[in-house]
């Protein structure tokens, strides 16, 4: 590997590093205020599992890109469908987001609660860096169309796959929190 | 020479890719934005000696500030203290001082052309831009800037009715510390690669300058500390414009009873320290860096302890994550909690006093070379020793409730992380001018700048931890209205007098600054006669640093006086001799 890309890479997985630190310091404010008691509890509403079903199929989907590479052939519809399950899942996020007004659980105002306003923002703070991903795929599969890439010249594919990958699990962490904490 | 692409004055001076004028926008900035701060210390000062009277200083202020009989008005005497907190521990001693050293000396010891991404790095300079920009903007709105204290702590800066400086003044604060954040992270990310990417042959990490390991650790705490400021600042600014109760509950303003119930603003404390410590290290870690190269270099004497030195860097950034509850122990916290964040703080005493066993041990029987930059050096290892004991003792619970929010604490910070910062900056600032702009500072201004400034800073803020332990809190427009300060009326003349005669004596080093960059006498390239490899450099700026092939490491950094060499010194890229060790 070149230094340039091993540079760049590492330089993702800093970035990741940061992000993390971000969702830790959210999470663990909602710990802390939990504990101090006037928390409403609620059912999380089924989109979010749809949607949780939904990132984990589009990760493992995404890992067929490479495979394809290794077989020569172009990894472009790999990539949008990775691109057409992230945009579901936005919808389906949004989707929860209605129910949970339905529910009559709110981000602000009168009757709303930390416990509602929480996850209204910790979900979207997730949706913010996965419309960055969505960038990313739209990137990716211009470059796949115009045969940009290569088992040798992945780069492009590579750093948004791991981003990618690491949104799913991000949504996993946020969900499973959510759910148990 | 190797420049082979034409350089436009846009590309040059202002939308540069080159680190080393990447450092001096940065350099330039933060000067500028000390200069503003420190106009406000001493406008705030002014109004602490002589409280309710009129003085020329207020000409500086936007009339709006000074009421009929030309004083200070109070809410505004807020909005100084806040930012000139602002700008001096973001503006001035985070982006003013990594900005600068990071990108400057970074690739230069380590041998690299530029940073891992000369695009993400001018980015990194122009997020900083826009912060400052708006944060100046914010002064001169209407109802004034946020004057909540540079902490900001909620409900003041969550509820935009609850003071002047709580309006658009603190949206501002906020937008304008978001920038900030994200030109600090894209910085860090870069000084991270490209300090582990991009040494040059030879250069291992055990080879590495102490400079480049403290910004090293510097960059790490940021991109580690900064996501936490903005998820508290999310969350805040919910509050603030979207209605939510993270962090307000029960609140009546006017007679208005706000919706929001079971918000916590200590929630808002836990996520602001937990920052707010990390950040204090910083802004040393970069001083004590600087500081390390530059005593070395002028005892002429190996560092003592390299290893040690390095250690107890990665000891201080981890503890530092550890220890933030030592700003809360007045918030009702549980007393075990207490005692465990008192365990924890006290613990870092004993990776600084290592640091500071080896500047002495370094210093200790040398042949010093007292140059200006030098001094500094020196008395940044000196305010760190004596601001760190009061450190201690708030660093105890117990004691520590006796003197929070005191003058005392004001003390205390700007002895240890405000002086000692201060003095690394300029120590660094003295040290590299020639590296910067091939010319050398005047010696005798650098000499009369420093006592002068040392005398006053510690006539500022000696003085102060009396005031704390007579009871005297901090952030008030007057003492004057309590009869049990009147005695202490005195001591505040004094520290104006200190206040005001430092700001003046700034302006020696301005001068010599400026004067210097176009008329100081040229240097030669290792005036200092330094091991390290930015000094191997050609004097004039080139893009890419080194014409040619980039040198090779094959020492260590620090072969001053070593048996066996005619020259005191020996640079990293002299060859290691028949059966000689490498340390
Ligand atoms: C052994 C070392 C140190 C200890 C034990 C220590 C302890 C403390 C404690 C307990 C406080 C809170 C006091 C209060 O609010 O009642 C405090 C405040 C502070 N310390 Fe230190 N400190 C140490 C070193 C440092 C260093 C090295 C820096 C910066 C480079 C620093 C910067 C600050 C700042 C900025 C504040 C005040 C923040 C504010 O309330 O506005 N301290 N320190
Ligand atoms: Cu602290």
């Amino acid at each position: 590997m070149s230094v340039n890309i091993k540079a760049i890479k590492q330089l993702l997985w800093i970035g990741i590093g940061s992000i993390c630190m971000f969702f830790a310091g959210l999470t663990s404010a909602y710990i802390v205020r939990k504990a101090e008691g006037n928390w409403m509890s609620f059912e999380i509403p089924d989109p979010f599992i749809y949607s949780t079903v939904v990132i984990i199929i589009s990760s493992i989907v995404l890992t067929f890109a490479k495979s394809k590479l290794k077989q020569e052939a172009s990894p472009f519809k790999i990539i949008l469908t990775v691109f057409i399950l992230g945009i579901i899942f936005t919808a389906l996020q949004v989707n929860g987001w209605k129910e949970l007004t339905n529910q009559g659980v709110f981000l602000t105002g009168e009757g709303s609660n930390a416990a509602g306003s929480f996850l209204y923002i910790l979900t979207l703070a997730h949706l913010v860096h996965l419309v960055g991903g969505l960038v990313a795929l739209l990137f990716s599969s211009v470059s796949a169309v115009k045969g940009k890439y290569s088992l040798e010249n992945s780069i492009g594919l590579d750093l948004t796959s791991t981003y990618w990958h690491f949104l799913g699990i991000l949504w996993l962490y946020l969900f499973f929190f959510l759910k148990y904490v | 020479m190797s420049d082979h692409h034409k350089e436009t004055f846009i590309t040059k001076y202002i939308f540069s890719l080159d680190h080393k004028m990447i450092a001096k926008q940065f350099l330039l900035t933060g000067m500028f934005m000390a200069l503003v701060g420190m106009l406000m210390s001493a406008i705030f000062r002014v109004q602490l000696a002589n409280p309710g009277e009129s003085s020329i200083l207020y000409n500086f202020l936007p009339s709006h500030w000074i009421n009929e009989v030309g004083a200070l008005n109070p809410d505004k005497y807020l909005a100084l203290v806040t930012m000139h907190g602002t700008i001096l521990v973001f503006w001035v001693l985070t982006a003013g001082l990594s900005g600068t050293f990071a990108n400057f000396l970074i690739p230069l010891q380590i041998g690299a052309r530029d940073m891992a991404s000369g695009f993400i790095n001018m980015l990194s300079y122009w997020f900083f831009f826009a912060a400052t920009v708006v944060l100046i903007w914010s002064i001169y709105v209407p109802s004034g800037p946020a004057s909540g204290g540079w902490t900001i702590y909620p409900p003041l800066s969550a509820l935009p009715q609850s003071i002047p400086g709580s309006g658009t003044g603190m949206t501002l604060w906020l937008v304008a510390i978001t920038l900030f954040i994200v030109g600090s992270l894209l910085g860090g990310l870069n000084y991270i690669v490209t300090i582990l990417n991009l040494r040059t042959k030879g250069m291992s990490m055990k080879r590495l300058p102490l400079t480049v390991w403290a910004l090293f650790f510097t960059a790490i705490l940021g991109v580690l500390s900064f996501p936490v400021l903005l998820s508290c600042g999310l969350l805040l600014i919910f509050d603030r414009s979207f209605g939510t109760s993270f962090y307000l509950s029960d609140i009546v303003i006017n007679g208005e009873v706000l919706h929001n119930i079971g918000g916590s603003p200590i929630l808002f404390e836990h996520l602001f320290w937990f920052l707010g410590h990390p950040e204090v290290y910083i802004i040393l870690l970069p001083a004590l860096g600087i500081t390390s190269e530059i005593i070395a270099t002028n005892s002429r004497k190996p560092i003592f302890g390299y290893k040690a030195m390095v250690g107890s860097l990665l000891a201080i950034a981890f503890l530092s994550f550890v220890v933030w509850g030592h700003h809360m122990f007045m918030t009702g916290m549980n007393p075990f909690l207490g005692s465990v964040f008192t365990f924890t703080t006290l613990l870092i005493a004993i990776p600084s006093a290592v640091k500071v066993f080896n500047f002495l041990a370094t210093l200790w029987k040398a042949n010093i070379r007292f140059t200006p930059a030098m001094l500094f050096a020196i008395a940044t290892v000196s305010t760190f020793i004596t601001g760190g004991l009061t450190g201690l003792i708030l660093g105890d619970s117990a004691l520590d409730i006796n003197v929070h929010d005191t003058y005392f604490v004001v003390g205390h910070f700007h002895i240890v992380m405000g002086l000692s910062a201060i003095y690394g900056m300029l120590a660094g600032v003295y040290h590299w001018f020639p590296k910067m702009y091939g010319r050398m500072m005047n010696k005798s201004l650098g000499y009369i700048h420093f006592w002068t400034t040392f005398i006053c800073a510690y006539g500022v803020f000696f003085p102060m931890h009396f005031l704390g332990l007579a009871g005297l809190p901090r952030r008030y427009y007057t003492n004057s209205s309590f009869p049990m300060f009147d005695g202490l009326s005195d001591i505040n003349s004094i520290i104006t007098f200190f206040a005001l005669s430092g700001a003046v004596v700034q302006v020696i080093f301005l001068f010599n600054f400026f004067y210097s960059i176009f008329k100081g006498p040229k240097t030669t390239k290792n005036p200092w006669k330094s091991t390290t490899l930015e000094w191997t450099t050609p004097v004039e700026r080139i893009h890419g640093n080194w014409p040619g092939e980039l040198p090779e490491v094959k020492r260590w950094a620090y072969d001053y006086s070593k048996p066996g060499y005619e020259d005191d010194f020996v640079p990293q890229t002299v060859e290691l001799k028949e059966g000689e060790k490498d340390v």
